[in-house]
Formats: structure tokens, C-alpha cells, sequence
């Protein structure tokens, strides 16, 4: 008796613990990445609850089945936000057919001056595909502390720009944290990472 | 444009500097290249600009002027920890012969509140003064190209200042 409940006990823990494989995807932990960073072991940004410009309300499972690929950034950004939307269309077309599943995410940093309707049209001025999301001041900064996202204004003369962190986030198609691209890296080293990912699930 | 000219002259001199010394004995000139702006969406706020600047003797630009923003800033980014920072600057040092890179990822001058939007292939005007080192100040008029928003940052300027 003792020896069959223990027996269940530990079946009964396996199989949360490799939930993953049970799902038929691949049950590392970690991932060798060649040039991004694994974040296999983080937990970000499962909580966060945003706004897309048409008022839906978006989280990480409304992207379920896609790998969503997010960056925070800000309209008024000269450099490294259009920089990285260019970047990541120009992956979408470096994955060729996979890259169907990428989905991009844009999170504004400055939802007091990105309006709804120009984001939307910003993010998709890059590619149609591509989501633009913002909240209020608090669900920003929320959502960014999740993410481990820094992001501040910087005052300059009457008005403002904005320092914040250029890390694009990518997550499995089931919503697992896999893998941070750095801005310096090319279109071509993500895209390899991002097969990667693509191979585990 | 009259612009042309003396940039392609100078251009010229500039080959066969060590030579002839052209550049010594005019007074100091400045000349821009590859200037771009990123085009926006409507209702954007602002925008960059890009180019290439040489100055033929030590000199600093101080200001940009442009009639398509409100305000008109030079900034600098720089990447630490890969966050990106901003940062307004008073001048820019250009030494003698030397292009100054600007671009999204250095210095670059921000064009803030727009009067509207810049579509792509629009000439926008840009004035660059720049002062050299006896405290003499020039005006630089420049028509600078709107290049579509999701035109790649690494021009082929770019690429040059890699070879210096």
C-alpha cells in the first residue's frame, strides 16, 4: 500500500515536471544559443496585460501558437527602435515559411504620447504582422519590471526622449521564455537563434 | 543646386590633399554628406536626421536649424548593457578631414515636433552652423532625403567610417 501510493506520488510529480515532453516538445531546460542569450530559466512577462490600438485586450496567451518575438520601444525613438523593427521584418523574411510564426510585439515605453492609431500605423508601417501594445502609465512600469525592462525620460529642453532597454524577448509557441536577441546582433544571427527555438517546440 | 559644387570640389581636393594642400590655404569648409531623415506615419512627433560631416580644419558644429520641426536637437546615443541612452549635446567636434559619422547609433540631430509628416523622397532642409577654431561661424545649407521608416541605419557611409 505504502509502497504503490509512493509510487503514484512520484509518477504524479514526473509528470508535471516534464510536462513539455508529454506535449511533444523538446524537454530541455536550457538552449545553446550561438548568439542570444538563453532565458529558459527566466519567467517574464506571463502576467502582463496590455491594450492592442483597437482596445482588445492582449496577454502572452493571445499570441498562443506564435512565437512572439517583443521590444519595448517608443515612436520618438530615432535609432534603436526602428532599427529593430527593420531588423525583425527582415528576419521574418530570413525565415522563410517559419517565419509565419514569428509574431512581433511592440511594447511603447511612452504611452503618453504614442497614441493608439499612430503606433499602429508605426509598427505596421514595418509589417502589417506586427502588434503594437500599450497600457497606462502603471501597466508600462508593471509591465516592464516583469520583463526586467529598464526604461526612463531623459528631459531635453522642453521636451523628452526616452533611455530604455533594446533586448528583443522571444518566447516558444507555448509561451515559454527562450531567448533574448541583443540590438548589436545581425538579422542573420537572430534568425539562426530564432530556428533554434523553433526546433523545440 | 550651388551646394553641389563646392562639394564635389571639394571632394576632389580632399584626393589629392596631401599634395596640393587646397584645404590649408581656403578658409576652413565644411562639407555634408549622405544626409537623410527617416520618413514617419502621420501624427509621429519627430524623427532623425543622418549624414556624413567633414570639416576641412578643426571645427565644432553648434546647431542645426530646420524649418520641418519645432525644435531641432543634436543627440547623442550610446549603448550600455544593451540599454540605448539619449543624450542632448551643445556641439559636435569635427576634426580637420575626418567624416563625423551621424548616425542612429552616435550622435544625429532629432527633429521634435514636427510641423507634419515627412513622407518619403521629401527634401528637407536642414542648416548646419558650424564654427571653426577661430570662432568664425558658417552656415551649411543641406537638402537632406527622407528615406522610407523602415530604411536600414547602416548606410553605406557607414561602412566607410569603418575603414578609418
Amino acid at each position: 500500500m505504502n509502497k504503490l501510493l509512493t509510487r503514484r506520488q512520484v509518477i504524479g510529480g514526473m509528470s508535471v515536471l516534464s510536462l513539455g515532453v508529454l506535449a511533444g516538445c523538446g524537454d530541455s531546460n536550457k538552449l545553446s544559443f550561438k548568439y542570444g542569450k538563453d532565458l529558459s530559466d527566466k519567467i517574464a512577462g506571463r502576467t502582463f496585460k496590455l491594450k492592442d490600438p483597437q482596445g482588445n485586450v492582449k496577454t502572452l496567451s493571445s499570441f498562443r501558437g506564435t512565437m512572439p518575438m517583443v521590444f519595448f520601444g517608443f515612436t520618438q525613438c530615432p535609432a534603436v527602435c526602428p532599427t529593430a523593427l527593420a531588423r525583425a521584418a527582415q528576419i521574418k523574411k530570413l525565415m522563410g515559411p517559419d517565419g509565419d510564426t514569428l509574431q512581433v510585439i511592440f511594447i511603447t515605453v511612452d504611452p503618453e504620447r504614442d497614441k493608439p492609431e499612430m503606433l499602429d500605423a508605426y509598427v505596421k508601417a514595418f509589417d502589417p504582422s506586427f502588434v503594437a501594445l500599450y497600457g497606462t502609465l502603471e501597466e508600462t512600469a508593471a509591465t516592464a519590471k516583469e520583463f526586467g525592462v529598464f526604461y526612463e525620460k531623459i528631459p531635453t529642453g522642453d521636451t523628452y526622449t526616452m533611455s530604455h532597454t533594446a533586448t528583443s524577448y522571444v518566447y516558444d509557441t507555448r509561451g515559454v521564455l527562450r531567448l533574448g536577441l541583443s540590438h548589436s546582433l545581425s538579422a542573420q544571427q537572430c534568425t539562426e537563434d530564432l530556428l533554434t527555438v523553433m526546433e523545440v517546440c | 543646386m550651388n551646394f553641389d559644387r563646392p562639394k564635389t570640389f571639394l571632394k576632389h581636393a580632399l584626393l589629392g590633399l596631401s599634395l596640393l594642400g587646397v584645404a590649408a590655404q581656403a578658409s576652413a569648409q565644411t562639407v555634408v554628406e549622405d544626409a537623410w531623415v527617416r520618413a514617419t506615419v502621420p501624427g509621429q512627433a519627430s524623427t532623425g536626421a543622418f549624414m556624413s560631416v567633414t570639416a576641412s580644419a578643426d571645427s565644432k558644429l553648434l546647431e542645426v536649424q530646420s524649418p520641418v520641426a519645432r525644435i531641432v536637437q543634436i543627440h547623442q546615443s550610446s549603448m550600455k548593457d544593451d540599454v540605448m541612452s539619449m543624450q542632448e549635446v551643445t556641439s559636435v567636434a569635427l576634426p580637420a578631414g575626418q567624416p563625423v559619422v551621424m548616425d542612429p547609433s552616435s550622435y544625429h540631430v532629432m527633429l521634435i515636433n514636427l510641423v507634419g509628416q515627412v513622407k518619403e523622397g521629401d527634401k528637407v532642409p536642414l542648416t548646419l552652423v558650424v564654427e571653426d577654431g577661430k570662432g568664425v561661424k558658417q552656415s551649411i545649407a543641406v537638402e537632406a532625403t527622407a528615406r522610407a521608416l523602415n530604411a536600414p541605419d547602416h548606410g553605406s557611409m557607414h561602412d566607410h567610417s569603418k575603414m578609418h
